[in-house]
């Protein structure tokens, strides 16, 4: 006992080095699971609060391209209410009236406070929390396009899994046909992710749209994703599918969190006949 | 608290601000943002049998990995720099065992400093691309980010060095 206790003594340095680092290791190994980090991730109360003074003055410097990019969609909006003029002035929009008219996704505008598109795992911290009702696992889209999946959720922010992360996984389709694969991206080029797993009797061409195929209750069926850049058959396969992206994901602005009503609905439905 | 704290303290804090707001969104030739923040391991008094360097810096790396949400990667890293330390500066300055009461990091000649900011710079470096990708296909990418990355951060210490040391 003494021995032991003389040893601990000697070595109590080495001893404190490793236990720290084993620490450190394990919070590494955790982030890498997805629901799982719980302690070490942005979305806290101080660096949610420096990222946001921070990026008040970064926002300055992006306001163009974010003028831009609402007129676009201010533009994709108005084709879409007049494409149903007929029926937007007869109908009060503020009333849902779930009897005739199911909501099935809610949309929560955020701001990306933190971006992050040069490393193996990036993420962005958003400015809405679980107090604005984002939770983790909801679709993360702007007028271009999806953005990711948020992550850790504290009370006013949210990281999101970017679309730019070696452990992303998004199921995708092709805009023409039925044919689905799941998103990913090998840390080549923040432009340019990849599909996989796309059946080889599906027919592709440079520049199919590429959207999201709504097989997850995480994102809608037909965000736009973008359009096939390249890609390489071998042995009767898809050896590789390269997607140049609609985002630019190096200037992110604004972004809408997606919630999905029938999500609980859909995963307990899902579950029970797996378990049978 | 004394002096040495308070103006610890201040390190600690002000090289975390710089390092995530300013440094980590350089992106020089794309992808290269120095990790400027180790400079507290160099600058930490050295004394002998002392712990608390271990947990400020497993601390420090934290708290830089809380802001990239990097996991413990920066933490694992600068947690080892500041354990073998006290071992590289003995065999920089080929001696067996330190004069802890008249070392200052200040005092030792340009080729030892350089040598000793080197070695610690490229294993720390090393230690977080590595835990980044992770991955035996990746060992050019780490390696030429090693580099880089290293070159950058070096360049950057030593210069805030020559700085520290003309004002005494």
């Amino acid at each position: 006992m003494q021995q032991i206790i003389s040893f601990l003594y000697k070595n109590k340095l080495f001893i404190l080095f490793l236990l720290l680092e084993v620490l450190a290791v394990l919070f590494t190994i955790q982030s890498h699971s997805f629901h799982k980090s719980k302690f070490v991730n942005s979305a806290n109360f101080i660096s949610g609060g420096i990222y946001d003074r921070v990026n008040n003055f970064k926002e300055f410097f992006l306001l163009k391209k974010e003028n831009q990019r609402l007129s676009e969609e201010n533009a994709y909006l108005r084709n879409l209410i007049s494409l149903e003029a007929g029926d937007s002035v007869s109908t009060d929009v503020l009333v849902i009236d779930s009897l005739r008219h199911k909501q099935k996704y809610s949309y929560t505008a955020a701001k990306v406070i933190n971006n992050n598109y040069r490393k193996n795992n990036n993420y962005l911290t958003i400015d809405k929390g679980s107090n604005s009702g984002v939770e983790p696992d909801l679709g993360v889209i702007n007028s271009r396009g999806i953005v990711g999946i948020t992550k850790s959720v504290s009370n006013n922010y949210a990281t999101v899994l970017s679309i730019l992360n070696v452990n992303s996984r998004i199921n995708a389709k092709l805009k023409n046909s039925d044919y689905f694969g799941s998103l990913s991206w090998d840390n080549e080029d923040y432009n340019v992710v990849q599909l996989q797993d796309l059946p080889v009797q599906a027919s592709i061409y440079v520049g199919d749209t590429v959207v999201t195929g709504g097989k997850s209750t995480i994102f809608p069926e037909g965000i736009p994703i973008g359009t096939i850049r390249d890609f390489k058959t071998q042995n009767n396969r898809y050896e590789y599918i390269n997607i140049g992206l609609f985002n630019d994901m190096s200037a992110i602005g604004y972004v809408q969190v997606i919630k999905n009503f029938d999500k609980l609905e859909i995963q307990n439905l899902e579950e029970k006949s797996t378990n049978e | 608290m004394n002096r040495e704290n308070i103006s610890i303290a201040l390190l600690f804090i002000g090289l975390i601000l710089l390092q995530v707001i300013v440094l980590n969104n350089i992106n020089f030739l794309g992808y290269i943002n120095p990790l400027y923040y180790i400079w507290f391991v160099f600058l930490y008094p050295v004394r002998k049998d002392d712990a608390s360097i271990l947990v400020l810096s497993f601390l420090l790396g934290l708290i830089i990995d809380m802001f990239a949400d990097s996991g413990g990667i920066n933490a694992a890293a600068t947690l080892l720099i500041a354990f073998i330390r006290i071992p590289v500066l003995q065999s920089v300055l080929g001696k067996r065992e330190l004069d802890y009461a008249t070392m200052n990091i200040f005092k030792l000649p340009f080729s030892k400093l350089l040598a000793y900011v080197v070695i610690l710079t490229a294993i720390h470096h090393f230690v977080v691309f590595g835990m980044e990708y992770f991955k035996w296909s990746k060992f050019g990418t780490i390696l030429l980010n090693t580099v880089l990355t290293s070159i950058f951060t070096i360049i950057l210490t030593l210069i805030s060095f020559t700085f520290v040391m003309r004002k005494r």
